[in-house]
């Protein structure tokens, strides 16, 4: 695995272990890592084709719908990576493998933070490829470069929050059961936002609820430079509300851990 | 439960094998319900996507010509959960067969004089008993909420039948990948399939409003054809036309469902034996 010993290393090195085992495991289990890899470009896909006549709704944001449903689909994908970190977690409590990290004498919350820190790095593979899915049906970056690092920042910021939930449900419920509470979360956290449509045009109780949802603030970060020119407006509640959200997913997964150990 | 031992009854009457197929219809349905893992997925996320989709794109019925007037698009979705939910229902009861391979029960099934075509029979009740649970409960969810069915009883009806028929179809087709395989995983990695299928359809919107080669896929979905039928019965009224659609396709699924399950049922019974 790695030359890094226990007695020696530094947290920043046992994270960096915790990375690149992560890494190794999936390259070898393939079967758990195409479902993340696919389903993006599936939403992607489905997403602008399916609801592609949106934009004819009177005061929709753009006429290109691919320019709403790309940057939801990265950040969706960043949010499924989070979900495979959580399996990750799951197996290694089944199978007894942390029991024997938390014999280690390493710091405790190294191992959270390398799965939170391989759940933002994975999070790449999924941009890219929804990125050039979207670029071959019609993506258009009127914010230039900056959109695509906006985005990026959201998606990772995604990715972080994802990872501390699943690990703070999977630490409670100890299984690998636990990936369909974990799905349910995000997909509510996702679906309840302003994914499909902005809150102007939502009707019901949704806006009422998308508009407290930090991921409608996040997604409107991610969409900046892709609807319209980027604006730091669309930009700082989106960094506020995913530091906000890390700190207390943080907390809940910090929490879950505890319960490890006797 | 009933009294047939068939252990003993080696004989193959007409009441024998309904015995069989009653009993071991009896087992799959209350193991079925009783496993809310199975089955809370099936009944959450469609009503899920219907809570939410209806208000995040219930201004579409505002684009002229979608939907006729006095509809909403809540209306319009109340097919597409009956169809998302029938599909997840039958993966899970192939999950469920899957889960009897590899306990060995049915195993213990073959070993016994049971009639072969009761075991499928049986495993499939369980999928057109959630069938029409699921078409019952989505169509009493939506009521409160303006999701009417214009054709009245005969149209909700005609969903009930459909769901079950449907039922029938993704039933028989995931215990024919269960009896293939044997795995759970392989089952339920039919998920994404399914999830694919249902968007390239009708199902969460127009066909109209779609574009370019999607659009042409859509149109020629079996699921559309399905859903279109099912849906004349909530926005437009009862039609026996639309719901000889809706009933023939989704009886031509089943059909090739039960022919593909009984091939692989047979085969596994061919590599047991």
């Amino acid at each position: 695995m790695t030359a890094v010993t226990a007695r020696t290393a530094s947290s920043s090195a046992m994270v960096a272990a915790i990375v690149r085992r992560s890494a190794v495991t999936m390259r070898r289990i393939p079967s758990a890592v195409i479902p993340t890899l696919v389903m993006p470009v599936f939403f992607a896909v489905a997403f602008s084709n399916t609801f592609a006549g949106l934009t004819l709704l009177p005061g929709y944001p753009t006429d290109n719908i691919w320019n709403w449903m790309i940057p939801y689909a990265c950040v969706q994908a960043a949010s499924f990576g989070a979900m495979a970190a959580a399996m990750a977690l799951a197996r290694d409590l089944e199978d007894g493998f942390y029991d024997r990290l938390l014999l280690s004498p390493s710091k405790k919350w190294v191992v959270p933070a390398g799965l939170v820190l391989w759940s933002m790095i994975r999070a790449i593979i999924p941009i890219m490829i929804t990125l050039a899915v979207g670029v071959v049906g019609g993506l258009t970056f009127p914010g230039g470069v900056a959109a695509i690092w906006w985005m990026s920042v959201a998606a990772f910021g995604v990715a972080a929050m994802g990872a501390l939930w699943g690990m703070g449900v999977t630490y409670r419920v100890k299984k690998q059961s636990a990936g369909g509470l974990v799905q349910v979360g995000l997909f509510i956290a996702m679906f309840l936002s302003i994914g499909m449509v902005p809150l102007d045009l939502q009707t019901g109780w949704l806006p009422h609820v998308a508009q407290y949802n930090p991921i409608t603030s996040i997604l409107t970060m991610a969409r900046t430079g892709f609807i319209g020119t980027v604006q730091w407006a669309e930009i700082y509640p989106g960094l506020f509300w995913i530091a906000v959200s890390v700190i207390l997913l943080a907390w809940y997964a910090a929490r879950g851990m505890k319960t490890l150990i006797p | 439960m009933t009294s047939v031992d068939i252990t003993q009854d080696t004989s193959r009457s007409p009441r024998t094998f309904t015995l069989q197929s009653a009993a071991l219809s009896y087992r799959a349905i209350v193991r079925f319900f009783r496993q809310p893992a199975s089955w809370v997925p099936g009944i959450f996320f469609p009503l899920m996507l219907l809570a939410v989709n209806s208000a995040s794109m219930g201004r579409v019925a505002d684009i002229p010509g979608i939907l006729p007037p006095g509809t909403s698009f809540l209306m319009y979705l109340i097919p597409a959960v009956i169809i998302q939910g029938v599909l997840f229902g039958g993966i899970a009861g192939g999950s469920e067969m899957a889960r009897d391979i590899q306990t060995g029960f049915f195993d213990r099934l073959l070993s016994s004089p049971v009639a072969r075509p009761a075991i499928l029979i049986g495993r499939l009740a369980g999928s057109m008993a959630f069938g029409a649970f699921l078409a019952v409960l989505f169509q009493l969810v939506a009521w409160p909420f303006g999701g009417d069915v214009v054709g009245g009883l005969a149209g909700r009806l005609v969903l009930v039948v459909v769901a079950v028929i449907l039922s029938l179809a993704m039933g028989a087709l995931a215990a024919g990948i269960a009896a293939r395989t044997g795995q759970e995983e392989t089952v339920q990695a039919f998920f994404p399939l399914v999830f694919i299928l249902l968007f390239l359809s009708s199902c969460f919107f127009p066909i109209v409003l779609m574009s370019g080669w999607y659009q042409t896929v859509a149109e020629y979905n079996p699921l559309t054809f399905m859903a279109d039928g099912m849906r004349h019965q909530v926005l437009y009224g009862f039609s026996w036309s639309e719901a000889g659609k809706a009933i023939g396709v989704a009886s031509i699924l089943a059909i090739l469902g039960l022919i593909f399950a009984s091939a692989q049922i047979r085969h596994r019974i061919r590599n047991a034996s």
